[in-house]
C-alpha cells in the first residue's frame, strides 16, 4: 500500500496530541505515560501561562532524557505554586536555592553529575523573566560564558508577577505595572528600555537558543527535545501570557500567545552558536490592537482617546521583528 | 629568635628573599617565619619583608620592629625610609651596593657598629652576570649565608634549587656563591683588621 | 612531612587532600593563593576526580557549591571580606538548607574604607547564619582544621568556615607537617548526603515553610549547632589519634590554671598575646590565655569553666560593634554571666594594624592595675581622630573621611609596622 505523508494544521481549533498520527509522532503531552512532571494540585491561578509551559517543558525533557533530570528554580510564581508548604507538585529531583543564583545552582549540579560519572543525568534551570533577565543575569551570563552543561529555560511573563506585577526589564513598553502606571504623560512602561535575553544569548554563541510560546506545543516540545540532544550551555525563552497580571482573561492565555506570534510582538526562532538557523513564520499576521486589546495593561492606550502614537511605536517594534527575523512567508 | 628585616623596591623580589631565607633556615633544622609588609605593594615603591628564625616554635606575629640583621635590596631606600629603625646594637647591616658606607653617606651613622657587621656586596651587579636579571635577592641570601652562622651557603643553594629549575637555579647559585665568598672575605678583613 | 611554605599553599594541600568534587571560587585577596593553588592541581591532574569552575562572582561561587553539594558532591570554596558579603543570600541559604560545604574565609576588614588587610569583620558578619565558624590560630592549625572541618560539616550537615588571618596566615611562610593521604583517607569518609537530588529518588529541596512550621525548622539549626559542641571535641580528638597532634577543639587555653587575668582572643593573635604573657608571668604576674577556636557554635560552658577563677577577662577582638563596643566580648559576657569578673574590651589589628608585644603589654599592665576602660581601641591615634571631629564641626563641606585623614597622616608608605 502506498503511503501518503498528510499534512495536518493546527488552525484555529485547541487540539493537541493528534490521536490521529501514529503514537511517536504523537506530543509528550498526548502519551498518558508522560511523566506529569509538574503534577497537578499546584497553586497556580486559572490560566496561568507558566505552569502550562513548565508542564509541557519538563515533561519534553523528561521523556529526552529518560527520566534522567534534575532541576533548579528560582524563586518566584513556578517556584511559590508548585511547591505550597508542605506539598510539592514536583515529582523528579528538584531545588530551590535563591531567587538569582539558578543558573549558578545548576552548574553546581551539572558538576556534581560529571565528577560523579553520571553522565546520563542532565540538569534544567528555569525561573521567570525576574529572576532570568534582571536578578539572575550576572550568574546566567556565567554559565553562558562557561558553556556549562544546563538547559535553561526562562518563562516570560513580563513582570515580576509573584511579588504583585511589578515592572522587569522584561516589561514591554507601554505595559501598565504596579511600578510603571498609566498615568502622567508616559503612562505605563518607558520606551526605550528592556532586555533582549534570546539575542544577549546568542551573543554569548552558546550552542543553542531558542523562543517558544505555550501556543505552539509540538513547536515547544521538538525545541526542548532538541536542546536536551546537544551538550553545552542551552536557553530556552517560552513566552507565557498572566491572565493576572496582564488583566486578561484566564481562557485567553494560548490565544494571546499566539496573537503575540502572529502580530510579531514576539519572534519565534532558533540559533545555534549566534545564528539564527530557523524561524516559525506567521501563517496569518494580525495588527497590534488584536494583540493589545484583550489586555487591560494595555487598556490606557483604548477608549475614547486611543493614544495612536503609542499604538504606533508598537506596531513599529513587531515590524522591525518581523523585518529582522524574516517571520513573513 | 633571629630577627631579619629586608627592604628594597617592589620587582626586586624582596618577599620571595625573605621566604628564601625561611625556607633555608628550615632545611638547616630550625624554625622560621616570613612574611611581607602588607603594604599595596606596586614595581618600584618600597617594600618590606620579614623573616625570623628560631630554634623553637615563632608565635609572634607582629612585624619585626627591632631587628637583628637588616638587609637593603636598593640602597636607593636610604633618603626615602627609615630602614633602620629599631635595628638592634651590634645589629648586621647588609647593603646591595659596590659603594662602601662612607661612600653612601652612613660612616657617621655607623661608627660604633662592630666593623664585620657591616657589609656590602654588588648583589644586582652579580645578577646580572649569572642570571643576566637584576634581581639582587638571590645573591643578597648568600651573602647573608656569610654572617653570623645562621644558615648555611648548602641550604640556601637547596632552597634556590627548590624554587627554581635548569639554567635559572645554576645562575642564582652561582651568584649566591659569590656573594658569599666577598662577604666571607669581607667579614676576615675586618676581623684581621679588628686584631 | 614537614615543609615550610606559604599559609595558602597548605591549605590548599589540606582540601586537595580531602578529595572535594567540587571547587568554585571567584579571587579576591587575600585568599587568591590558595584557590589559584587548587585550580593548578585540578589542571594538571594531580587532583583528580575534581571539577574547578572559575565563576563570575562570590554570589556564584557559594551558589555553584550549593547545586553541588545538594547533588551529593563534596564542595569547597574560598573567600573574604566583601565577596562574603557579596555571597551573603546565599550564605544563609547553604545553612538553612543543611548543605555541608567547606569555605575558607580568609579574614579581611569590609570597606568602606576600602581595606584589603586582616581582621575579623568579615566573618562576624555572618556569625549568625547557622554556619560553624573554627578559627586557626597557625599555618599547621589552618591546614588540620580544613579536614576537620569537612568530617564536622558532613557528619551534621552543616557548612563550616574555616577562619584564617588574611596575610598574616594566608601569605605567611612557615613550617607545617602534611599528613599523607592514607591518613587523611582514615579519618574523613568519603561523603554520605543527608538529602540528595538524585533522579533515582526524586525529592523536593528548598520548598517555603510558612508559620506553622519555620520556627520548629529554624530551631533544628539552633539544636544542630549545640551537638556541635559535643562533636567538635570528638572529632579533635580523633585528628590527634590520626594524625598525632592537638589540632582544633572548642577552645585552648595556656597558662591558665592559678590566672588571676584571662586574655582572650580569636587567631593568630594568640601567638604574638602568648610571648607577652610569657613575659608578664616572668615578672610573677598571674596571667593565661584562652583562644577560642570553634566560635561558633560559641562555647559558653567551656569558657565558663575555663574562666571560674579569674578575677578579670581581657577581650581582644579584631572587629567591634559600632556604636556599642565588642563583638566577642558581648558572647564572652554571656558565658560569665551572673559572676562579678569585669569583661573588658578590646578592639585591636583593624585593618591589618600591627597588634605589637609593646601595646599588648602597655595594655595588660594597665587592665591588671584595673586601669582599662571597659571599651579600648589599641593604638588609636586620638590626635587624627579629633582633629576630623573638628574639621567637620568647622565646616559642611568636610569631604570625604578617609581622604582627609590620608593627607593628615601623609604618606604611608615610608612606614614600617
Amino acid at each position: 500500500m502506498e503511503q501518503t505523508i498528510v499534512k495536518f494544521y493546527q488552525t484555529g481549533t485547541f487540539t493537541v496530541g493528534n490521536r490521529l498520527l501514529a503514537p511517536e509522532q504523537r506530543s509528550v503531552q498526548a502519551n498518558t505515560q508522560r511523566s506529569n512532571s509538574l503534577n497537578s494540585g499546584h497553586r497556580a491561578c486559572q490560566g496561568c501561562g507558566e505552569a502550562l509551559g513548565a508542564r509541557y517543558a519538563i515533561d519534553a525533557a523528561m521523556q529526552a532524557t529518560n527520566g534522567q533530570l534534575i532541576a533548579a528554580n528560582a524563586t518566584g510564581c513556578l517556584e511559590v505554586f508548585s511547591t505550597p508548604y508542605p506539598e510539592t507538585s514536583w515529582q523528579m529531583p528538584w531545588i530551590h536555592s535563591l531567587f538569582g543564583n539558578t543558573a549558578a545552582v545548576a552548574t553546581g549540579i551539572a558538576a556534581a553529575m560529571r565528577v560523579k560519572g553520571r553522565s546520563d543525568v542532565r540538569v534544567v534551570a528555569q525561573g521567570g523573566d525576574g529572576g532570568t533577565t534582571d536578578i539572575g543575569f550576572g550568574c546566567l551570563s556565567g554559565m553562558f560564558e562557561r558553556n556549562d552543561d544546563v538547559l535553561y529555560i526562562c518563562y516570560d511573563n513580563e513582570a515580576y508577577m509573584n511579588t504583585g506585577v511589578q515592572r522587569s526589564s522584561a516589561t514591554p513598553p507601554a505595559a501598565r505595572t504596579a511600578t510603571t502606571m498609566p498615568v502622567g504623560p508616559h503612562p505605563g512602561n518607558v520606551f526605550g528600555q528592556g532586555k533582549n535575553v534570546p539575542q544577549i544569548a546568542m551573543a554569548h554563541e552558546i550552542p543553542y537558543v531558542a523562543t517558544a510560546t505555550v501556543a505552539d506545543l509540538r513547536d515547544l516540545e521538538y525545541k526542548v527535545k532538541k536542546a536536551m540532544s546537544i551538550h553545552g550551555a542551552r536557553y530556552i525563552h517560552i513566552f507565557v501570557p498572566c491572565p493576572l497580571g496582564w488583566g486578561a482573561a484566564s481562557h485567553d492565555t494560548i490565544r494571546l500567545a499566539r496573537l503575540a506570534v502572529e502580530s510579531g510582538v514576539f519572534p519565534v526562532f532558533e540559533a545555534e552558536r549566534g545564528e539564527v538557523t530557523g524561524v516559525v513564520k506567521i501563517r496569518r499576521r494580525v495588527p497590534i490592537e488584536d494583540y493589545l486589546k484583550p489586555q487591560r495593561r494595555f487598556a490606557h492606550l483604548f477608549g475614547k482617546n486611543p493614544d495612536l502614537k503609542t499604538i504606533a511605536r508598537l506596531q513599529a517594534r513587531a515590524d522591525r521583528n518581523i523585518r529582522r527575523f524574516g517571520l513573513l512567508a | 629568635m633571629f630577627q631579619v628585616r629586608i627592604h628594597g623596591r617592589g620587582g626586586q623580589g624582596v618577599v620571595t628573599g625573605a621566604e628564601m631565607l625561611s625556607i633555608a633556615a628550615f632545611l638547616g633544622g630550625q624554625h622560621a617565619q616570613a612574611f611581607p609588609s602588607f603594604g599595596s605593594e606596586r614595581t618600584g615603591a618600597p617594600v618590606v619583608a620579614y623573616c625570623r628564625m628560631d630554634n623553637k616554635e615563632i608565635r609572634l606575629r607582629e612585624p619585626v620592629m627591632e631587628p637583628d640583621a637588616i638587609i637593603i635590596q636598593d640602597p636607593t631606600l636610604l633618603n626615602q625610609v627609615d630602614v633602620f629603625s629599631g635595628l638592634k646594637k651590634d645589629g648586621y647591616i647588609l647593603i646591595n651596593t659596590t659603594r662602601t658606607f662612607e661612600e653612601l653617606g652612613l660612616g657617621e651613622f655607623v661608627k660604633d657598629f662592630r666593623p664585620d657587621h657591616l657589609l656590602t656586596v654588588g648583589a644586582t651587579e652579580l645578577s646580572m652576570k649569572h642570571v643576566g636579571r637584576p634581581v639582587p635577592n638571590m645573591p643578597l641570601l648568600g651573602a647573608f649565608a656569610a654572617v653570623g652562622g645562621l644558615i648555611t651557603l648548602d641550604a640556601v643553594e637547596a632552597a634556590i634549587g627548590q624554587k627554581f629549575k635548569g639554567a635559572i637555579a645554576q645562575g642564582n647559585i652561582d651568584a649566591a656563591r659569590e656573594a658569599y665568598q666577598i662577604v666571607k672575605r669581607q667579614e676576615l678583613k675586618t676581623e684581621a683588621h679588628h686584631a | 612531612m614537614l615543609k615550610q611554605c606559604e599559609g595558602s599553599h597548605a591549605v590548599a594541600v589540606a582540601v586537595a587532600m580531602s578529595r572535594p568534587e567540587v571547587i568554585c571560587a571567584y579571587p579576591i585577596s587575600p585568599q587568591t593563593h590558595i584557590v589559584e593553588g587548587l585550580g593548578e592541581m585540578v589542571k594538571s591532574g594531580a587532583l583528580a576526580h575534581c571539577e574547578f569552575i572559575n565563576v563570575e562572582s562570590e554570589f556564584a561561587a557559594l551558589s555553584v557549591a550549593i547545586g553541588a553539594s545538594a547533588a551529593g558532591a563534596r564542595a569547597y570554596t574560598a573567600t573574604a571580606s566583601q565577596g562574603l558579603l557579596f555571597m551573603a543570600e546565599a550564605v544563609y541559604n547553604a545553612s538553612g538548607l543543611g548543605l555541608p560545604i567547606v569555605m575558607t574565609v580568609a579574614n579581611r576588614s569590609i570597606g568602606a574604607p576600602i581595606n584589603i588587610w586582616n581582621d575579623h569583620t568579615d566573618s562576624m558578619s555572618m556569625r549568625d547564619a547557622g554556619w560553624l565558624q573554627i578559627f586557626a590560630e597557625t599555618n599547621q592549625e589552618a591546614l588540620d582544621l580544613h579536614i576537620q572541618a569537612f568530617r564536622l560539616a558532613e557528619e551534621l550537615s552543616l557548612p563550616v568556615m574555616v577562619c584564617m588571618d588574611g596575610f598574616i596566615l594566608t601569605h605567611a611562610y612557615e613550617r607545617v607537617d602534611i599528613p599523607d593521604q592514607a591518613q587523611v583517607d582514615r579519618y574523613l569518609p568519603p561523603y554520605e548526603p543527608r538529602q540528595v537530588l538524585d533522579p533515582k529518588a526524586p525529592v523536593t529541596i528548598g520548598a517555603m515553610v510558612g508559620p506553622e512550621a519555620f520556627t520548629e525548622v529554624r530551631y533544628l539549626a539552633h539544636a544542630k549547632q549545640m551537638q556541635a559542641l559535643d562533636l567538635i571535641p570528638q572529632i579533635a580528638e580523633e585528628f590527634k589519634q590520626v594524625f598525632g597532634r592537638d589540632s582544633g577543639g572548642l577552645i585552648k587555653t595556656y597558662r591558665l590554671d592559678d590566672a588571676e587575668t584571662i586574655v582572650i582572643a580569636l587567631g593568630s593573635v594568640l601567638g604574638t598575646i602568648k610571648d607577652t604573657v610569657d613575659d608578664l608571668r616572668a615578672q610573677g604576674i598571674k596571667i593565661g590565655v584562652l583562644g577560642i577556636t570553634s566560635y561558633r557554635p560559641f562555647p559558653i560552658t567551656a569558657i565558663r569553666d575555663a574562666t571560674a577563677n579569674a578575677s578579670r577577662i581581657v577581650v581582644i577582638e579584631k572587629c567591634f560593634a559600632v556604636g556599642i563596643g565588642g563583638i566577642v566580648s558581648r558572647d564572652v559576657r554571656s558565658a560569665v554571666r551572673n559572676r562579678p569578673q569585669p569583661v573588658l574590651t578590646v578592639v585591636a589589628g583593624l585593618g591589618g594594624r600591627a597588634i605589637t608585644k609593646a601595646s599588648l603589654n602597655k595594655l595588660l599592665l594597665e587592665a591588671i592595675a584595673d586601669k582599662l576602660e571597659l571599651l579600648t581601641f589599641l593604638d588609636l591615634d586620638w590626635g587624627i581622630v579629633n582633629r576630623v571631629l573638628d574639621r567637620e564641626k568647622k565646616q559642611r563641606r568636610s569631604g570625604p573621611v578617609a581622604e582627609g585623614i590620608l593627607r593628615d597622616i601623609g604618606t604611608v608608605a615610608s612606614h614600617i609596622a
